[in-house]
């Protein structure tokens, strides 16, 4: 080989991109909607859900298109899952706001418009990041949560991949 | 040193003979300061002479002998009190006796071993220095002078492109390629980036190159990780097929050529770190070693055999490059013209 005294800086050979692939739908799309807040049941044994709709492309989840309802208390399960079986830092939950749980308060406490609006951002934020990360994708708690009808809660822990 | 010296004291200077044509290199001390310092390399013959001054002119000085050693010693900062010489030579300039007046005594280590490079580093410091000593009883009068030595490599017979398929299994698959091996201190780091399956939503992606020093052995062995460069190849999203280039220029960096297992104490070595950013600030990166070497500049009549052999490989590349202007003198007089 010549020695070279100014170098070489082309650019590496590379194949030509596939047109298809250049202007067709990326194979990343994941998103995830949690709205539609609904409060069911009456005086102390009220709760609120919320819709929460998956459209993906992405191959390891059996439907394309989901629509399931989901109360706080199953964000929690799924966090708390998370965080035993897997290595991931798993994203904070907006938070529990026990004080509005508390009687004799001014307002409607945990059924507020506003604090449920700010709830609700937050658990769309929170099932975003962590349905994107590759490592929570295997986890067999999240497939449950996002497309089953139900969580079964004596389901039996484990990796789909 | 000389506080209670009510006697005779002296001063030495340590004068190299071509302390006027030899190139001086800049190097940091541990402070952070950069000095400069004449520059050597191995196989070099370093001369010159040292004159000892006397502070009182009228008194005699008596001594223990005259000295000039040639000494080359790794420091572990850890381990301050043992320094490891790899290189010591002694001239004796004096016998034990006494200076009447001030004296010069000329000195020459010939064709002296320089086997590794001056280092100066976060746990450890290789350094060459000459060291004149003017012994007495009660304490000895010494100054020493550092020189710093380059190791000089000629372009590797063997430099294989490095290309690697990569990735999070059914997530990511990239492909990269970097155009070498080995790279010199002025080098371009031509390469590329091959997306083969994208799962997951990139924001960006980045090379970074890490300096890794690595110090003691067996159970005490410290890791020092320095990120030199960070430089940015990509922003947005890519799809598959689409191949990204990178082209990273390295004399903009301060860096040294990859040193292994010096004298069995320490080893300095660098990376290429490629890292891809999703939206959610997961990162997902491959280390990826690289060799770093030293290039000789345009040869030199006062260069010794050794630094001359060396160099010689290049003697073809400096006619090369003239050969080079000429040609773009031409091209460009005819564009000009047309």
């Amino acid at each position: 080989m010549s020695d070279p005294t100014v170098a070489d800086t082309r650019r590496l050979n590379s194949k030509p991109q596939d047109l298809t692939d250049a202007y067709g739908p990326p194979s990343n799309f994941l998103e995830i909607d949690v709205y539609d807040p609904q409060t069911i049941g009456v005086g102390r044994n009220r709760f609120t859900t919320y819709e929460v709709r998956m459209q993906t492309n992405l191959p390891i989840f059996k439907l394309k298109d989901s629509v399931v309802r989901r109360r706080y208390s199953d964000f929690e399960w799924l966090k708390n899952e998370l965080e035993r079986d897997s290595k991931i830092v798993v994203p904070p939950l907006p938070g529990k706001a026990l004080k509005r749980q508390l009687p004799f308060r001014g307002d409607e406490g945990i059924f507020e418009d506003s604090f449920i609006e700010e709830r609700r951002v937050g658990l769309e934020q929170f099932i975003n990041r962590l349905a994107g990360h590759p490592l929570a994708q295997n986890e067999r708690c999240l497939h449950m949560f996002l497309q089953d009808e139900s969580i079964d809660r004596n389901y039996i822990p484990g990796k789909c991949r | 040193m000389s506080f209670f010296s009510f006697g005779q004291s002296a001063e030495i200077d340590v004068v190299l003979t071509d302390a006027e044509t030899r190139k001086k290199a800049e190097h940091k001390t541990e402070d952070g300061k950069k000095d400069k310092y004449f520059l050597f390399y191995d196989g070099e013959t370093v001369s010159g002479k040292i004159n000892v001054t006397l502070k009182n002119p009228g008194k005699r000085l008596e001594h223990q002998g005259i000295k000039i050693e040639f000494v080359g010693q790794i420091e572990l900062y850890y381990d301050r009190g043992n320094h490891h010489e790899f290189v010591s030579l002694v001239k004796d300039l004096a016998r034990p006796g006494e200076l009447t007046q001030s004296q010069t005594f000329d000195f020459e280590f010939t064709h002296v071993e320089k086997p590794y490079e001056t280092y100066t580093g976060q746990n450890v410091k290789l350094r060459y220095f000459l060291r004149a000593t003017v012994s007495r009883r009660l304490n000895d009068i010494s100054k020493e002078m550092d020189i710093v030595v380059h190791t000089l490599s000629t372009y590797p017979e063997l430099n294989s492109s490095i290309k690697m398929e990569v990735g999070i299994e059914d997530c990511l698959h990239i492909e990269f390629e970097y155009n070498k091996s080995k790279y010199h201190l002025k080098d371009v780091i031509v390469g590329k980036i091959y997306f083969l399956l994208v799962r997951i939503k990139i924001k960006h992606m980045e090379i970074d190159i890490i300096k890794r020093e690595t110090t003691g052995t067996g159970p005490s062995v410290y890791h020092e990780n320095d990120t030199i460069a960070k430089y940015e190849i990509m922003d947005g999203a890519p799809v598959r097929g689409e191949s990204i280039p990178i082209r990273l220029f390295l004399a903009g960096y301060e860096m040294t050529p990859t040193m292994r297992d010096i004298n069995k104490k320490f080893s300095v070595r660098y990376y290429l770190n490629l890292v891809l950013i999703d939206e959610e600030e997961r990162r997902y990166f491959k280390q990826q070693e690289i060799t770093l070497w030293r290039k000789g500049d345009v040869v030199r009549k006062s260069m010794s055999s050794q630094a001359t052999i060396g160099a010689q490989r290049f003697e073809g590349s400096a006619s090369s490059e003239s050969s080079l202007c000429n040609d773009c003198t031409v091209r460009s007089l005819v564009s000009i013209a047309l």
